[in-house]
């Protein structure tokens, strides 16, 4: 199973990543598919990117809500949300063990031999701030005299967007190399701790910092396909605490917001069925199992 | 095992679904084309 969801990984990767006409044209792809949601954090400023980044678009909207309003447009972000909303609601964090760009990095990054270390569980809680704050409040409510603000999460984090667009781009450009200054090298210090941290543990950025993560959370608990658990075929035997890359204990806590759906504990740990794929209120009929030794002897 | 159909995901499906119909009758899709073709500069950390 771990290997289907890999591969449904690059998959994705490559279809809202799929304009590589880049090189040649000097610049993003800018045809119509550009009005689709990516399920994941990619952004828009990818040069091979053909999906718009619901996080970049939300901000964009909210920091100029003020001048749409004031020349009579009501751009006000209902098309994002809707879009954000309808892929949460459909599927939860599914998205993020399945089609998320930076999440399958992280976790090639994380396959690097290196001593592991763990994340304490409040730094979980960082990303419903980062969400609140740097997507929504800041850009909504730091404005400039025009009544412009700015793109905080994207501006002064995001480090997928340094690593698919920041980097990229200034390669692709060189009038850009020109333009550089300290909030393009804090951004690069970030990737860098990112790329550093996710090294040492698991997917730490969707763990911590992810807003898009933290908005489909919202929806693990209640999205239409969903990891769910039988709770009278459970045994407590905790097999599934050992084998889940974000250290979640799926027994005590399903639909838990921090669960990236990536269905190991499922596939890799439970002898007894008693994890499963809810649709809609109906268990998916399981197809079979990969359970490796060392998870069967322990 | 019982089983029994969940409508809260429905409900929500409902709600976004509505959220984003209104956003297409605002125009809103243009105004997302227009900014995803360009090069967000501040938003890659440059300008």
């Amino acid at each position: 199973m771990q290997t289907i969801r890999k591969l449904v990984q690059a998959v994705w990767i490559f279809l809202i990543n799929g304009f590589w006409g880049f090189p040649i044209t000097g610049n993003l792809y800018q045809g119509p598919l550009k009005i689709i949601c990516s399920p994941g954090l990619n952004c828009y400023s990818c040069p091979a990117a053909t999906t718009y980044c619901p996080i970049g678009s939300l901000q964009q909207l909210l920091l100029s809500v003020r001048f749409s309003l004031q020349t009579g447009h009501y751009y006000i972000g209902t098309f994002v949300l809707g879009s954000m909303g309808l892929l949460g609601a459909s599927f939860g964090r599914f998205i993020c063990g399945w089609a998320c760009p930076f999440g399958l990095i992280q976790e090639l990054l994380h396959k690097i031999p290196s001593k592991k270390y763990s994340i304490p569980p409040l730094l979980n809680r960082c990303k419903y701030g980062v969400l609140l704050v740097f997507v929504v409040v800041l850009p909504l409510l730091v404005v400039d005299q025009f009544g412009l603000g700015k793109p905080w999460f994207c501006k002064y984090i995001c480090p997928a967007g340094t690593l698919e667009a920041g980097i990229p781009m200034v390669f692709l450009i060189p009038d850009l190399r020109t333009t550089i200054g300290f909030i393009y090298l804090n951004k690069i210090c970030i990737l860098t701790g990112v790329i550093i941290w996710s090294v040492l543990a698991s997917r730490p950025f969707c763990r911590t910092m992810c807003p898009l993560g933290a908005f489909y959370a919202l929806f693990n608990r209640v999205s239409l396909i969903k990891l769910d658990l039988d709770k009278e075929a459970c045994t407590n035997c905790k097999a599934c605490h050992k084998v889940c890359p974000v250290e979640i204990r799926f027994n005590e806590t399903p639909g838990s917001g921090e669960c990236i759906n990536c269905m190991k504990c499922m596939t890799d740990a439970c002898d007894f069925e008693a994890i499963f794929v809810n649709v809609a209120g109906y268990r998916l009929a399981r197809t079979g199992k990969s359970r490796p030794v060392s998870a069967r002897q322990s | 095992m019982k089983r029994k159909l969940r409508k809260t995901p429905f409900i929500l499906l409902g709600f976004f679904l509505l959220l984003w119909l209104v956003g297409i009758s605002l125009g809103e899709p243009t105004r997302v084309l227009e900014q995803a073709k360009s090069i967000c500069l501040e938003c890659i950390g440059i300008g």
